[in-house]
């Protein structure tokens, strides 16, 4: 067991861009083929090291977007104002180019068949990421889990994997519900504001129903929703969570 | 406020321990809380300090300095990966 542990050492490794897809205004999806790589669950990281013409260098952790089964490791990284590593991934990077990364990494904020569900995932603006990378993989294994998906953005304008999730959506077993917090699309009649505990209740599930819960986000956004669960009765050790930070408002 | 959580670096506390610690439960040695690791609140500065999801108690702090890492642990009353 020791042994093992030793022979899985960590190391830096060398990614190539090969696809960059633009998902709003300040995200973008960054494809890397990255040879050998030895395979990943939902939810998992990786690290990436930028190293500077003087040496300095800065590492960040991602969320992987893409599923354990697909051919290409995923990342999705949305801009931040004051960021060292996501403004260059987010304006400068192109494909061809070469990253530098590690893992995956991460052990609590995965998901793969089991344990069980049904799933109830909250997402808090690029907190989706994570998701995505369980979604495919659940829709990949043919899952039977039911899943209730809640995203919460603050405009149409700011919504990731838009046309993914709706197709997702189609899924006997997948259901997806969205709210806009401060603009909504044109005609919407969805839900307009921030998470809170009606919301909860409508799109999540009873306790009774032992659900396992997902939530990623803004700190913020995180924290209130995990307290409006464990208000609503449900068990605080079915809750995990993921907090990045995050910028500004709430989405 | 917090900024991020264990889960963030789940790299360097990999290459420190040799394996994942994100699912680990840490007990906290100021309120008695054990928690997963991925749930407490990180913190970054000249060295990253993780604390307790529960009474904010410092749990660990970790240096890295010339491809070394220290790690300081006297937050933690215990340290246990349940599987």
């Amino acid at each position: 067991m020791e042994r093992a542990a030793l022979l899985r050492r960590l190391t830096w490794q060398t990614g190539t861009v090969v696809e960059i897809v633009t998902e709003t205004a300040h995200t973008r999806t960054i494809a890397l083929d990255v040879p050998d790589w030895g395979g990943h669950r939902g939810g998992q990281h990786i690290d990436v090291r930028l190293t500077a013409d003087d040496g300095y260098q800065a590492q960040r952790s991602y969320s992987i977007a893409s599923a354990p089964a697909d051919a290409r490791v995923e990342i999705t990284v949305e801009r931040l104002p004051d960021g060292e590593v996501s403004p260059y991934l987010v304006d400068e990077l192109r494909p061809g180019d070469e990253l530098e990364l590690r893992g995956p990494v991460g052990g609590y904020f995965v998901w793969q068949d089991s344990p069980g569900g049904p799933l109830l995932l909250i997402a808090g603006g690029s907190g989706i990421v994570p998701f995505r990378s369980m979604l495919r993989h659940h829709r990949s294994i043919h899952s039977t889990v039911p899943v209730r998906l809640l995203y919460s953005v603050r405009a149409p304008e700011d919504l990731v994997y838009r046309e993914e999730l709706m197709r997702m959506a189609t899924s006997d077993e997948i259901d997806v519900s969205l709210t806009f917090t401060r603009t909504q699309p044109p005609g919407w009649n969805g839900y307009a504001r921030r998470i809170d505990h009606r919301m909860l209740v409508e799109t999540g599930w009873s306790p009774s129903a032992d659900p396992l819960t997902y939530i990623c986000g803004p700190t913020a956004f995180v924290e209130t929703a995990a307290e409006l669960l464990v208000g609503i009765g449900q068990d605080p050790a079915r809750v995990r969570t993921e907090r990045f930070g995050g910028i500004g408002e709430n989405p | 406020m917090t900024a991020l959580d264990g889960n963030a670096i789940a790299g360097m506390l990999q290459t420190a321990f040799g394996r994942d610690m994100t699912a680990a439960l840490g007990t906290c040695a100021g309120c008695g809380a054990a928690s997963r690791l991925g749930q407490a609140g990180v913190y970054r500065g000249a060295a990253t300090v993780l604390r307790c999801p529960n009474c904010e108690s410092v749990l660990m702090v970790i240096i890295e300095n010339g491809g070394v890492l220290g790690i300081d642990i006297h937050g933690l009353a215990g340290l246990r990966d349940p599987g």
